[in-house]
């Protein structure tokens, strides 16, 4: 049950962004940065949790789950260490995600070349 | 009033021509014409820069190799491309040691640099004067668009930017073979027009007002119409492009028929080969003229063409600046007895 | 035709993208993603990971999968066909990461490859951050006023 809902959800914020690439002159590179400011906002009011509870990946994965990601990692910080949490609170949400992409695309990009479709 | 017109009395005329096309160009319908092509996209070099220049080299030396001339016989070359200030061509033509002018055009740089290269051979100013252009669908997107890897999808109209380089030595004096007696009647030079389009996935729309600007006062000033020519060619439109310049020509009195066609469409087979709009690059018309259009005129296929090179200029810089896209078009006239 | 009417014209000319085949494919392939993602929740699950963890555990296997995809040149492949599908998921991200290196590699791995790490990948993580900290700034207030 919780795939065909991790399915659904994922699927339907993907074919949304679809939707704003075909219909607007929104480009790829503003969706996605709405995508995950969207997701820090939905976090602040407390909508993103629910989301996820209710769809599990369908809602962490897409864009918009790694701005929940931050929102989450802020309030935990500042929980534990105040004011300073603020500032790293972020990073530190990101830190596995871009860590990883970091790492692991810089090595395979160095042993792979580009070749065109 | 102005000469629009640049009347070229001493018949500069062909000497030979060149084209050589990436593995994409050849699986279309124009392979049997092209003289070379490459199935590796790097042509064996580290990187697509390299390859393009590779492009380059090899079609300068087919073109001495047609023509047996040396690089001392020719007085000036014309060359152009799309990459950063021109370096990729400037490589290509380094070790020939010939006085060299680059040239950017975006896609019309093919045009621009028959049109001076007849100019200077008419004027006396040169013997033989060759021109050279080349593009490559890797550096270009390099360039222009996104990295080739990442993973984007192409609106419709977008156009893809043709892996090729084509070359031409124009020479003015006798006629020696066939093919010399293709030479080039006159020619105008294109006005830039900017019609407000800032769409870079659509430089069809882009550069369709320049063309039709050229093409309306080009037979304004010599009193032709469309069905005095064979065919009328233009550069690099595209179906997007194309189907705008007939609407824009019919708007203003002319119309556009049968005789009307489209390096950029003709080079690839978009029925089979996934290319949106059509083929696009100062490789597209560089190789479709000296491959397939400058041999049907040397065969007597076509006696009387007009030849629109169409370029976009826009630069990544003032894309991102939202600054709408200029269209630049310049004709030239090739004929044969 | 003055600037207005060929901007309005040459936009009703230009032939739209397939707009339910790129809906349908963005909505399978996203969905696809997302599933694939809970699969791998619920194995680390499964084996007795923490739940904390396993949601970073996912993050980082998808975006290894990405790599992997991108390095041998498929990711771009399919993302021609499914669009937002592939953009949108953090695969995506692993992808708008890794392909500007792997094609700047070629001026240098300093100043090329790793200088142009964030040319498209950059925005997100600078937006994120920035409206993250905001949020931060304004949960920081709240608690105060609880206390």
């Amino acid at each position: 049950m919780m795939y065909l809902k991790a399915f659904l959800i994922g699927g339907l914020i993907c074919a949304f962004a679809q939707i704003l690439i075909d219909h607007t002159k929104l480009t790829p590179a503003r969706i996605l940065v709405g995508y995950v400011c969207g997701g820090v906002i939905l976090s602040g009011f407390g909508i993103y949790e629910k989301l996820v509870d209710f769809a599990g990946c369908g809602a962490t994965v897409p864009l918009t789950g790694f701005g929940h990601c931050l929102a989450v990692s802020v309030a935990e910080s500042i929980n534990e260490s105040g004011f300073i949490g603020i500032l790293s609170g972020p990073l530190t949400g990101a830190a596995v995600g871009l860590g990883t992409a970091i790492f692991f695309g810089f090595i395979l990009a160095l042993l792979f070349n580009s070749k065109p479709l | 009033m102005k000469r629009e017109i640049l009347c070229f009395d001493n018949r500069p005329h062909f000497r030979a021509v060149s084209s050589v096309v990436g593995d994409k160009e050849n699986d279309g319908p124009l392979s049997e014409y092209f003289d070379m092509y490459f199935t590796d996209t790097k042509i064996g070099q580290l990187t697509w820069e390299k390859a393009e220049t590779e492009l380059v080299r090899h079609a300068i030396e087919i073109l001495f190799k047609k023509s047996n001339l040396r690089s001392g016989d020719i007085d000036i070359i014309f060359s152009g491309d799309l990459i950063n200030q021109c370096t990729v061509s400037t490589f290509g033509i380094l070790e020939q040691g010939i006085p060299t002018l680059g040239l950017y055009g975006a896609c019309s740089t093919f045009a621009e640099g028959l049109l001076l290269a007849s100019s200077v051979v008419n004027a006396g100013y040169a013997k033989r004067a060759a021109c050279v252009t080349s593009s490559h669908f890797c550096t270009a997107e390099r360039q222009f668009r996104f990295p080739i890897e990442y993973g984007s999808q192409k609106t419709p109209t977008s156009q893809s930017t043709v892996t090729g380089s084509g070359a031409a030595i124009i020479e003015a004096g006798d006629v020696i073979d066939e093919i010399s007696k293709v030479y080039i009647n006159n020619a105008m030079i294109g006005i830039p027009k900017e019609m407000g389009i800032t769409d870079a996935n659509n430089m069809g729309a882009a550069m369709a007002p320049a063309a039709a600007d050229t093409i309306i006062r080009y037979f304004r000033e010599t009193n032709t119409s469309a069905k005095d020519y064979d065919l009328v060619i233009t550069g690099d439109l595209g179906y997007e492009g194309h189907d705008i310049l007939k609407k824009l020509l019919c708007d203003s009195g002319i119309y556009a028929g049968e005789n009307f066609t489209d390096c950029g469409i003709m080079i690839y087979d978009t029925k089979k080969q996934d290319m949106h709009a059509g083929g696009s690059g100062c490789g597209c018309s560089a190789t479709v003229m000296s491959g397939y259009f400058i041999k049907q005129l040397s065969q007597r296929v076509l006696k009387n063409i007009l030849f629109i090179g169409t370029g976009a200029l826009l630069s990544p810089l003032s894309v991102m600046q939202g600054l709408p896209i200029p269209g630049i078009a310049h004709l030239v006239n090739i004929r044969v007895d | 035709m003055n600037k207005k009417d060929y901007i309005k014209y040459s936009k009703s000319h230009a032939p739209s993208s397939p707009f339910h085949k790129n809906f349908i494919l963005a909505f399978l392939c996203g969905g696809t993603i997302c599933t694939i993602g809970q699969c791998f929740f619920e194995l680390y699950t499964f084996i007795g990971i923490e739940e904390k963890n396993v949601k970073m555990l996912v993050s980082s296997t998808l975006v290894i999968l990405s790599c992997v995809m991108t390095a041998i040149g498929i990711y771009d492949k399919i993302a021609k066909h499914c669009g937002a599908g592939t953009l949108v998921p953090i695969t995506g991200f692993a992808n708008a990461m890794m392909s500007p290196v792997m094609d700047y590699k070629s001026e240098g791995v300093i100043t090329g490859a790793a200088a142009k790490m964030f040319i498209i990948a950059g925005p997100v993580i600078v937006y994120g951050v920035i409206s993250s900290m905001i949020y931060g700034l304004i949960y920081y207030v709240s608690t105060l006023n609880i206390i």
